[in-house]
């Protein structure tokens, strides 16, 4: 009975499917139905503008601050824009204890090296288990899928001896080369592999000669270069957000990375602050990612949703 | 089958490549992951700390550093104020995007700009979470703009000391996760919610279905397997709750501890170089990943299981 009912079901959509593309524009909506879609409509958008609202709030406040003298930021609350941008950021600059340009550049060369290794080594590690049928094939794979979710923080305690023993404390090279094992990283290229390289231009690339080596680097990797670069793009980020790792190795106030300024500045005493050099500093450790975000940020939301689906 | 066994032999001398090429990957796990965590599970066995100047052990100890770790009491409160700020910020996240991802997904509603909102409200996603939080604690300082906006709209007598109370301490701290991460969570259930057959919603719309009802008949169940995936992530990733309550407060959990979470307590015995007692935290909490992680793997797998059944 009830399968009879879902078959018919099946059938009437069937036919409705096909015919709605052409009519749904000049279908008359019944008017109550309308007014309904409509309301419905308009609360999703008055919805979606609050919450918009809301995770910009923050992001405003620090734009308009950063632009206002401490005097201005201390008299009160204001939504509109002051004249000391340059100001604040000349403070910023000048500053002789807390080096956030140096540390802007710090994060940049670790988030950058990062993301190459990560992504390079990464690549070729997924390449390997896509394209070779070796005998641990298999385990090679399920063994990097076991790790993927264990935490770094976890093995923090040997990391923090491992850097001492080597004498690579206050160096960025704890901080980089482990990136070439990136167990996500590889899952995401291997997953993208799948679908998008056959492996018939493996063997084409061979039939004309091409060494092996030579094959992943220049055939393979412009191949994949969509999925490498949203891969890059998460892994700079998570390297230039990344606060716990680099406390545990850098001391040197000429090697600290930003997050550790940010920590920094928290631990000194508030109250005795410049704050309009205060947003300044959040700004420059905030800004560069927002606009590398609003540049890219098709294919980072994109990156997001293709994860999870094959994920 | 007989192309395939050709194949195979043709490309049998190819086979080392494999080999060749996962060494990096491996090579780097080996030394930079595998071997810190068995370290940190062998010192979680010893006695090892910094007695003023003077470093005790390391000397073998048995179980002393778990029993410790339990007899001191603390680990219990930390752990319950983890859970409690996850579940603070996991609650509304989890709310705020099944709506935006049913309304984003609603093939009648049609809403335009979504890819503008997707953008805005995943932002916040990418935002350094330790820049973040230095944000909000000078915006919520008891000097600051939320405390001026607030006084002039004659909401509050004298400015409310968030840092203060319990309450707004871990208010804070989910605010922060919540706004960090619903754009996340929302574009992973909208990804899920495409994969679902469109059928399936306009048979329920031809039988007169109510939103409400396709969202809580249709949506929910077969989004189920996903919404495991997200939650035990993100439990996984609240155990990991760190940047955010370590800035905000100092890294001292104020007031009176109780927004101090597990990685902030693994956190201060590092830093105090209490090697013994962060080890047997450590072990805690690989295990308590662990099992998570396996929760994860079963609900993907059966989502897998599912999802070909219905193919």
């Amino acid at each position: 009975m009830s399968k009879n009912k879902a078959g018919r079901r099946g059938l009437s959509l069937g036919l409705r499917r096909e015919q709605l593309p052409g009519l749904r524009g000049g279908l008359p909506l019944r008017r109550r139905q309308g007014i309904s879609l409509r309301l419905r409509r308009g609360i999703c958008y008055l919805v979606l503008a609050l919450i918009s609202a809301v995770c910009l709030f923050a992001f405003y406040i620090l734009l308009i601050n950063s632009t206002r003298a401490h005097s201005q930021i201390q008299k009160g609350f204001s939504l509109l824009p002051g004249k000391s941008f340059l100001a604040n950021f000349a403070s910023v600059w000048e500053n002789k204890t807390i080096l956030i340009v140096r540390g802007l550049w710090n994060s940049v060369l670790v988030a950058s090296l990062t993301a190459l290794l990560s992504v390079y080594f990464s690549a070729l590690t997924a390449y390997a288990i896509h394209v070779y049928e070796f005998r641990f094939r298999r385990a090679a794979f399920y063994f990097i899928l076991l790790v993927m979710t264990i935490p770094t923080q976890v093995s923090a305690l040997g990391f923090v001896k491992l850097v001492g023993a080597m004498g690579l404390k206050d160096s960025f090279l704890p901080l980089i080369v482990p990136s070439i094992a990136a167990p996500a990283v590889f899952f995401f290229l291997k997953q993208y592999m799948e679908s998008a390289l056959p492996l018939e231009m493996v063997e084409a690339a061979r039939i004309d000669g091409s060494g092996e080596f030579y094959t992943f680097n220049r055939v393979i990797l412009p191949v994949i270069r969509p999925a490498l670069a949203v891969q890059a793009i998460f892994t700079f980020v998570s390297s230039w957000n990344n606060y716990f790792t680099p406390s545990l190795v850098l001391t040197d106030s000429g090697k600290k990375t930003l997050p550790l300024w940010i920590a920094y500045i928290r631990s000194a005493d508030f109250t005795k602050f410049d704050m309009g050099q205060l947003y300044m500093m959040i700004f420059c450790s905030i800004f560069p990612v927002v606009l590398v975000y609003l540049l890219l940020s098709r294919f980072i939301v994109q990156g997001v949703a293709l994860g999870s689906v094959k994920g | 089958m007989k192309q395939r066994n050709l194949n195979k032999g043709r490309y049998r001398g190819y086979h080392r490549w494999g080999y060749i090429f996962l060494i990096p990957f491996f090579l780097t796990y080996a030394v930079f992951a595998l071997l810190p965590m068995l370290s940190t599970f062998y010192y979680s066995f010893f006695e090892n700390y910094m007695s003023g100047l003077r470093m005790v052990g390391p000397r073998f100890a048995g179980l002393e550093n778990y029993i410790a770790l339990f007899a001191q009491g603390d680990l219990l409160k930390y752990a319950g104020n983890t859970l409690i700020m996850w579940m603070l910020g996991f609650v509304p996240q989890i709310a705020v995007a099944l709506l935006l991802a049913a309304w984003f997904t609603d093939t009648r509603l049609k809403l335009r700009g979504t890819g503008f909102f997707k953008t805005v409200i995943y932002m916040p996603n990418l935002i350094m979470a330790s820049a973040f939080s230095m944000l909000f604690f000078a915006l919520f300082s008891n000097n600051g703009p939320v405390n001026h906006l607030l006084l002039g709209l004659g909401l509050l007598e004298e400015p409310f000391r968030f840092l203060a109370s319990t309450a707004g301490a871990r208010g804070l701290v989910a605010l922060m996760n919540v706004l960090m991460w619903f754009g996340n969570t929302a574009i992973l259930l909208m990804a899920g919610m495409m994969g679902i057959d469109t059928g399936l919603f306009e048979a329920a719309r031809v039988d007169g279905a109510s939103p409400f009802q396709v969202f809580s008949r249709i949506t929910m169940p077969l989004l189920k397997p996903i919404l495991i995936y997200v939650m035990i992530t993100s439990l996984i990733g609240g155990l990991q709750m760190f940047d955010v309550p370590q800035i905000l407060t100092n890294g001292k959990g104020e007031p009176d501890r109780t927004s101090m979470t597990l990685m902030m307590y693994l956190n201060n015995h590092l830093f105090n170089k209490n090697y013994g007692m962060a080890g047997a935290l450590s072990v805690m909490l690989f295990f308590l990943t662990g099992a998570l992680s396996i929760l994860i793997f079963r609900s993907l797998a059966r989502g897998r299981k599912m999802g070909k059944e219905r193919v």
